[in-house]
């Protein structure tokens, strides 16, 4: 289709704001800060806008246009009074520095989010301020780090222990907080292997960081053991909540022994994502951290009234403006005192419609781990690409012409070919159903006529993408013809810009 | 254009899909074919400079895909006499050529009974097999 921009004509206008009538005029701007010539914007009338915005909006995938069974990614449905709830005006209309007495029910709806989630995660305190997974990864360790300085251990603990099947964020994460990453090995049933484990402890260990259940879909069986491990040097334990989804009201990483959590609000607790955001990455801690959340935080300061804390000696400080992003709060909130008391059955439903998937689909494809799974499972297209040179990449191009959204592919790293399947318990039977006719149908496929998997997908807007090029010669901008970059964007560039695909 | 799955009996191969062809007291380092493959076509590599020492295990550098970006490991120790500046300038020679102009460093050994106790050309196809 063609850009907003092709399909511009000089002169054509969209509906016209009023004029403001006696207003104070403007500062005069300094001459070097002006514009020599006006900006260069589409000029379309409102129709075409519409139109335009539209048919983009038909070339999206979503959760709202169907199934999205993207492993480690939760993308549950989100209920629209989220929405409704959030765009209350007392809600969406405040101001960040807006008084504690003017704010009172925004406070007590971020302290009674953060009561919940000390609830869920089973630990003591909880600091709603990081924006992301990562984020609170991060905010984690660099509690992890406050907290051993007190201690007077800052120089003797030097490693954070990391499983070989860990999202890329959490090296990355032990980096930046300036440890060294101690990688340990998965063993034949999918758990942590406790005897590498035992070799790589030490009392130079500051931390564990883990996914529980993992990111194969298991639960360690062997987690009190390596709680007694990692306490056991005097070490902390971090649980990053990836995976949360599986086991709200059942186990509690508290319970397990960890220290430490970070909880996606945008995968277990419904804030919309797949778009980039906004996310939100809260981090609940044991009593003996709290002294080191971020600032300000969160408290009821006596019966009826919140209040923003700052007097904290030890905090870590700020890791985001304010305190963090509101409208999140609102609709992670609402999701949750809509299950209420049976948060239990979200996470029963998501283990029992992934092992649903898994049980249709583990004769047709590799299963590297035969175990009950839990949210989600990883299967492996091994056989299909020894035998039909069928690749996981190919099976995942080949379910988009069914309509589904592709699962995640090629994580984790330890398994070859992997499809991470994750269908949330939103899903109906019949939807569940209809994805496992899909991916029982491909085989069958790579097996008789492989090229409709090897050129998949065939039914979609744009075919395979370029994703080499795409990273060797990122082209960002449209190249005006008429109109070439000041700054001398390379004339190769603006020739490849994409144009009416 | 990808090379076809070969992996030569002359040269010398580290489980974590690395090979060696040495050369006297000097051996030539790459990533296999079933790395190159596994990883698809490569798009960057992160060298270290020549004079700095690898050891044996341990990483030397990174390659990165569309898919991923993976450590390069040494299969051998010693000290780097050069880097190939081709696969530096067009990454994708590796995928193309990956015993010959998809060569990644040469180093000077620091252990000459090192070689001795890396996997032949058989016992490395086995352990693919194996996976």
């Amino acid at each position: 289709m063609k850009l907003i921009y092709e399909k511009s004509q000089a002169g054509r206008r969209a509906s016209a704001l009023p004029r403001y009538e006696n207003l104070p005029s403007p500062p005069e701007l300094p001459e070097e800060l002006r514009r020599s010539e006006p900006p260069r914007l589409a000029e379309v009338p409102e129709f075409e806008l519409v139109r335009h915005f539209t048919e983009l909006s038909t070339r999206n995938f979503g959760v709202d246009t169907g199934f999205y069974p993207l492993g480690s990614c939760t993308m549950k449905y989100n209920p629209r009074i989220n929405e409704r709830l959030a765009a209350l005006p007392g809600f969406a209309r405040l101001h960040p520095l807006q008084d504690e007495d003017g704010a009172q029910g925004a406070l007590e709806l971020m302290w009674r989010l953060q009561e919940i989630l000390a609830e869920v995660t089973g630990l003591h305190a909880v600091s709603l301020q990081p924006a992301a997974g990562s984020q609170g990864e991060l905010t984690g360790l660099l509690l992890v780090r406050a907290y051993f300085a007190a201690r007077g251990e800052a120089e003797q603990r030097r490693t954070v222990v990391i499983p070989d099947t860990a999202h890329g964020t959490n090296p990355a994460s032990v980096t930046m907080a300036g440890y060294e990453l101690t990688p340990v090995r998965t063993d034949a049933r999918g758990n942590i292997d406790v005897d590498d484990l035992r070799g790589k402890v030490d009392e130079h260990t500051a931390a564990l960081m883990l996914t529980n259940p993992s990111t194969v879909g298991l639960f360690d069986e062997n987690i009190e053991e390596i709680e007694r491990i990692f306490h056991g040097v005097g070490a902390l334990m971090y649980y990053d909540g990836a995976n949360l989804n599986a086991v709200c009201g059942i186990s509690r990483p508290g319970d397990m022994g960890f220290d430490i959590v970070h909880i996606n609000l945008h995968k277990t607790f419904s804030q919309p994502h797949g778009g980039g955001g906004p996310g939100g990455g809260p981090v609940a801690v044991r009593e003996s951290l709290e002294p080191f959340l971020p600032v300000p935080a969160v408290v009821q300061q006596d019966e009826g009234r919140f209040g923003l804390e700052y007097d904290r000696p030890q905090t870590i400080g700020k890791v985001r403006g304010f305190t963090g992003p509101f409208g999140v709060f609102v609709r992670s909130y609402a999701f949750l005192r809509m299950w209420g008391p049976r948060l239990r059955e979200m996470s029963e439903v998501a283990v029992l419609n992934a092992n649903y998937v898994l049980a249709r689909l583990k004769e047709a494809y590799d299963l590297p781990f035969d175990r009950l799974c839990m949210h989600e499972f990883v299967l492996s297209a091994r056989t299909l690409k020894r035998e039909h040179g069928c690749t996981a990449l190919d099976v995942a191009k080949r379910l988009m012409d069914y309509s589904f959204h592709p699962p995640t592919i090629y994580f984790p790293l330890i398994v070859p070919e992997a499809l991470m399947i994750e269908p949330t318990e939103t899903e109906a039977k019949e939807t569940l159903d209809a994805f496992c006719d899909a991916m029982l149908a491909i085989v069958r496929e790579a097996g008789e006529e492989p090229e409709l998997l090897k050129e998949a997908p065939h039914h979609r807007p744009v075919k395979r993408l370029d994703e080499v090029r795409a990273a060797k010669r990122p082209v960002v901008k449209y190249g005006f013809e008429e109109h070439p970059d000041a700054k001398g964007e390379p004339k190769v560039a603006a020739a490849e810009a994409p144009k009416g695909v | 254009m990808a090379a076809a799955e070969s992996y030569p009996d002359d040269l010398k191969y580290h489980e974590e899909h690395d090979w060696a062809r040495v050369e006297g007291e000097e051996a030539v380092l790459g990533i296999t074919w079933f790395a190159g493959d596994a990883l698809g076509e490569l798009v960057h590599f992160e060298p270290l400079e020549v004079g700095s020492s690898v050891t044996r295990g341990q990483s030397y550098g990174e390659v990165e895909s569309v898919k991923a970006v993976s450590d390069v490991v040494a299969p051998l120790s010693g000290e780097v006499l050069e880097v190939n500046q081709a696969v530096v300038d067009a990454p994708e020679t590796v995928n193309e050529d990956p015993y010959g102009t998809g060569w990644l460093i040469r180093i000077r050994l620091s252990d000459p009974n090192e070689p001795g106790a890396l996997l032949d050309a058989d016992a490395y196809r086995q352990l693919l097999a194996d996976q």
